[in-house]
């Protein structure tokens, strides 16, 4: 499992784990983060966590974090939709994400 | 117990200088959504990160069934009073 996580976080510089996917987020924190990345026009990946139950428990392990949505930027753990939400606004994610 | 209540009573025996504004979002179902906004001096000096890992910590067991979701906000007292106080 931890293997398989690492190889989807570095598979692109911006990967979120979350409910549902890209084009159809399953909760509206996962839906959220998935806005902010469209307006930032950011490539980024995505796993969706409701459709593998052992994923969905080892991801939170692994972060040490217990909800979703998940956002790893650059191999780093950013934070939950709060976190990122308060940094869009101040305009530090666009710095971490394109820095 | 309601999980606002739950939140706020675990987070207050951790930190006890804490002061917590609460409201709670309906979240479908029998799910709600506790909406936390957690200010302490305990986040002095901490990154955003740190500071929602602290309280994630303290919610982690509840986190697993009594409580669904949880929206957080986190300051310290001082900024508290710049930001929200005349």
């Amino acid at each position: 499992m931890k293997e398989k996580i690492e190889s989807l976080i570095k598979s692109n510089d911006v990967f979120l784990f979350m409910k549902g996917d890209k084009e159809q987020p399953m909760c509206r924190f996962s839906a959220t983060v998935v806005s902010i990345l469209n307006q930032l026009e950011t490539d980024f990946e995505t796993f969706n966590v409701l459709e593998d139950m052992e994923m969905r428990e080892a991801v939170k392990q692994y972060a040490n974090w217990p909800t979703y949505p998940q956002l790893y930027v650059k191999g780093e753990f950013v934070g939950g939709c709060d976190i990122i939400v308060e940094m869009f606004d101040k305009g530090e994610l666009e710095s971490v994400i394109k820095g | 117990m309601n999980p606002v209540k739950l939140a706020t009573q675990l987070i207050k025996e951790k930190l006890p200088d804490v002061e917590i504004h609460t409201t709670n979002f309906p979240g479908g179902g029998n799910h709600e959504h506790v909406g936390l906004m957690v200010i302490s001096d305990a986040f002095e000096g901490k990154s955003l990160l740190q500071q929602h890992r602290m309280i994630m910590d303290i919610l982690r067991e509840a986190l697993r069934e009594q409580i669904h979701a949880v929206q957080l906000k986190t300051m310290t007292k001082k900024e508290f009073q710049e930001k929200y106080q005349d």
